[in-house]
């Protein structure tokens, strides 16, 4: 306690350089937390996006993922009304989980008779109010309120397209759609005319047929491999974010896409959606889920994928911005490094004497080394403090500063926050971290105070 | 029991390329309860010698014997706790720790040598008392003056009670009347708690107050003078 004490005085003897120093460790707090507390944010976003979309957990026929992607007739799961009863009662997955959902997904051509156009598509069928309260979904409570889909309460012939989709198909105006060109030359145009073989699947001409504004014709396979044309209302273009989704996105509700694919047959999904409450849970909710399958369903040849699988995006996103945070905490760390070791070599020059005089009283090298990285380490303490509380403060005002931004791959602008506060693991690593390069960076001074030979400190001017 | 006996002491510098020698064949008894006096021109080697009766430099050749420890052997680490056992230094620039009050630059000898913090408190006051600054002990050395803060090193150089207390020219920065206050003081001390000074000098007023007087020319003893202790004498 007396070293502290001494430690402290000795810092503060020479104010104007500890501060200097402490302002340096400051800075490279604030820089490391306030990036940390973005990096932070963007994370949640996207976790948030994703989890909103796709759930954590989600049962698929085998090899789905990785071949049936829009295949509903060869990797459909027949049984799974059945499937989402026993998740639902399942005693330890039921307290997880906040929402069990099938969804259908399949490849088709939509069509838009009226101007004579057609697009290959991807088309989602989905449960309305499931979809809805999977957007509910806010572990990390953002300030934006959920985007439910436009399709609540609508006909069951609905259907919402991408804005990619509206442009090609010229369904824009109908739509009113601003800011969407039409096409300047027909023929270059990303859309197809639609041949008249598969025009006629929809019983009338085109010339012949009255333009009916927000309609489009959905061309799929069904599970027999026959082609099926459905009629849709289109509702509304929303956009994506991401081009190649937004030029081929069509939803609709799941019975009328199973009506499409399957007819009368036994409908089928595609996929049972699984969000969870919490991220963390996922291990858990699918050690229990896995179970669940072998034993009951052990012959219809499922299997699970998480979060991550359904997302590469997301962790290629994470491997980013944690890599340019490894690389700032770096930099940082190193100019704390000089800062902090240059403050310390002129302290041991400037005590050459005293540390001669301590050391003929009897004090042991080692007692000097730790006199002087003890100053290195209280000296990281306080930067780490001051730091900590200066990110904490001008994070507090980004946050209330009323800023918006759109962040990648979403569509709706939310707030600007930096999540620094409730990030505690990224506080006290930046503290622990500032400390331990202060202490590191007094050690080799220290180490050459501690060194000095006694007769030529005493001597010293 | 002598309190330092040094035997055929050879000790030299480097200085570039060339060895400077310093101390040449020193041989020397420093006799217990004696106020022992180095006696020399600047560059005689009086601090070298005062330096290796100390403990803060080895000899080139020659043995050094410390209450009967011979030192040569002990690590840097033992010869540290050996001399926060033994000795009591003393400097010509007072040496204070300037962050520390004239109270805790008493106490820190104290700290080193591991005594208990109520032994302490009472040494430290007891030792205030004894150098006229019970109401200083609040100050910081920079709040002091010359003589005060000389006052705080030799109370500092006492606490631990050592062996042998070494004054390097403790009154060369300090105006005559101060010095010769100082010189006074320790004398005093020295008396009363028989303790063994060696103190450095080239000043005559020093010299007068000797028991013992040791004459240093060229790194070289050209002269011992052992005098009755006065205080034996006057008993």
């Amino acid at each position: 306690m007396k070293n502290a004490s001494i430690a402290i005085r000795n810092l503060l003897r020479n104010r104007r350089r500890s501060v200097t120093t402490l302002l340096a460790m400051i800075v490279g707090a604030l820089a490391v937390l306030l990036f940390g507390g973005f990096s932070h944010m963007v994370k949640n976003g996207l976790e948030t996006g994703f989890v909103r979309n796709s759930g954590h957990l989600q049962i698929q026929h085998r090899g789905y993922y990785l071949f049936g992607s829009g295949n509903p007739a060869a990797y459909g799961i027949h049984d799974y009304a059945r499937i989402m009863e026993q998740v639902k009662a399942d005693p330890q997955l039921a307290p997880m989980l906040t929402v069990v959902t099938p969804i259908l997904q399949m490849g088709g051509i939509a069509g838009n008779f009226a101007a004579e156009r057609s697009k290959t598509v991807f088309t989602t069928g989905y449960v309305v109010a499931d979809q809805n309260r999977l957007h509910e979904w806010n572990d990390y409570r953002f300030p934006v309120k959920p985007r439910y889909s436009a399709l609540t309460d609508s006909s069951p012939d609905a259907a919402v397209i991408g804005l990619g989709v509206a442009r090609i198909l010229e369904l824009c105006a109908p739509l009113n759609i601003a800011d969407c060109p039409l096409p300047q030359d027909t023929s270059a145009s990303g859309g197809a005319r639609m041949p008249a073989d598969i025009a006629a699947l929809t019983g009338s001409e085109p010339a012949n047929r009255p333009q009916e504004q927000t309609r489009l014709e959905l061309l799929v396979a069904t599970a027999e491999g026959l082609p099926n044309v459905g009629e849709l209302h289109v509702l509304k273009a929303e956009s994506q974010a991401i081009k190649e989704l937004d030029d081929v996105y069509v939803a609709m509700h799941l019975a009328s896409a199973q009506q499409l694919v399957f007819g009368r047959q036994p409908h089928q999904v595609t996929a049972i959606i699984l969000q969870l409450q919490h991220t963390d849970q996922i291990p858990a909710a699918r050690e229990r889920l896995q179970q669940l399958l072998d034993r009951e369903f052990g012959d219809d040849k499922l299997e699970i994928q998480d979060f991550g699988a359904l997302n590469p995006m997301y962790g290629q996103t994470i491997t980013f911005f944690d890599t340019i945070f490894t690389f700032i905490a770096l930099l940082i760390g190193v100019i704390v490094l000089f800062t902090v070791g240059n403050t310390m070599s002129t302290a041991v020059v400037e005590r050459t004497v005293e540390i001669g005089t301590l050391r003929a009283m009897g004090l042991r090298r080692s007692g000097v080394r730790n006199l002087f990285v003890l100053e290195g380490v209280l000296l990281g303490l306080g930067g780490a403090v001051l730091g900590v509380a200066a990110s904490i403060g001008a994070a507090a005002l980004i946050n209330h500063a009323g800023l918006y931004w759109t962040p990648p791959g979403r569509v709706e602008r939310v707030p600007f926050t930096l999540d620094v506060a409730g990030a505690n693991s990224l506080l006290v690593g930046c503290a622990v971290g500032l400390t331990i390069v202060a202490a590191l960076s007094a050690w080799l001074p220290a180490r050459r105070a501690a060194r000095l030979n006694i007769v030529e400190a005493l001597r010293h001017v | 029991m002598n309190p330092v006996v040094l035997t055929n002491v050879n000790k030299s510098y480097r200085l570039d390329a060339v060895r400077v020698p310093a101390l040449r064949d020193i041989t020397l008894e420093v006799r217990p309860d004696r106020f022992t006096v180095l006696c020399g021109p600047s560059g005689s080697g009086k601090t070298t010698l005062l330096n290796l009766m100390g403990c803060i430099d080895r000899p080139d050749s020659g043995a050094i014997v410390v209450a009967n420890q011979p030192v040569a052997a002990l690590s840097d680490d033992a010869l540290s706790d050996f001399r926060a056992r033994n000795f009591g230094f003393i400097f010509q620039n007072f040496n204070l720790i300037p962050v520390l009050s004239a109270f805790e630059n008493i106490e820190y000898p104290l700290r080193l040598a591991g005594m208990a913090p109520e032994h302490r408190l009472h040494r430290v006051r007891e030792l205030l008392e004894a150098v006229g600054l019970a109401d200083r002990a609040d100050h910081l050395p920079g709040q002091l003056s010359g003589g005060q803060r000389q006052r705080v090193a030799i109370a500092r150089a006492l606490a631990p009670a050592p062996k042998l207390i070494l004054a390097d020219e403790p009154t060369a920065n300090l105006d005559t009347q101060t010095g010769a206050a100082i010189i006074a003081l320790m004398r005093k001390m020295q008396r009363e708690q028989h303790l063994s000074v060696v103190f450095s000098s080239h000043d005559p007023n020093v010299l007068a107050e000797a028991d013992d007087a040791v004459f240093i020319q060229d790194g070289a003893i050209t002269a011992i003078e052992r005098r009755a202790n006065r205080a034996e004498a006057q008993s």
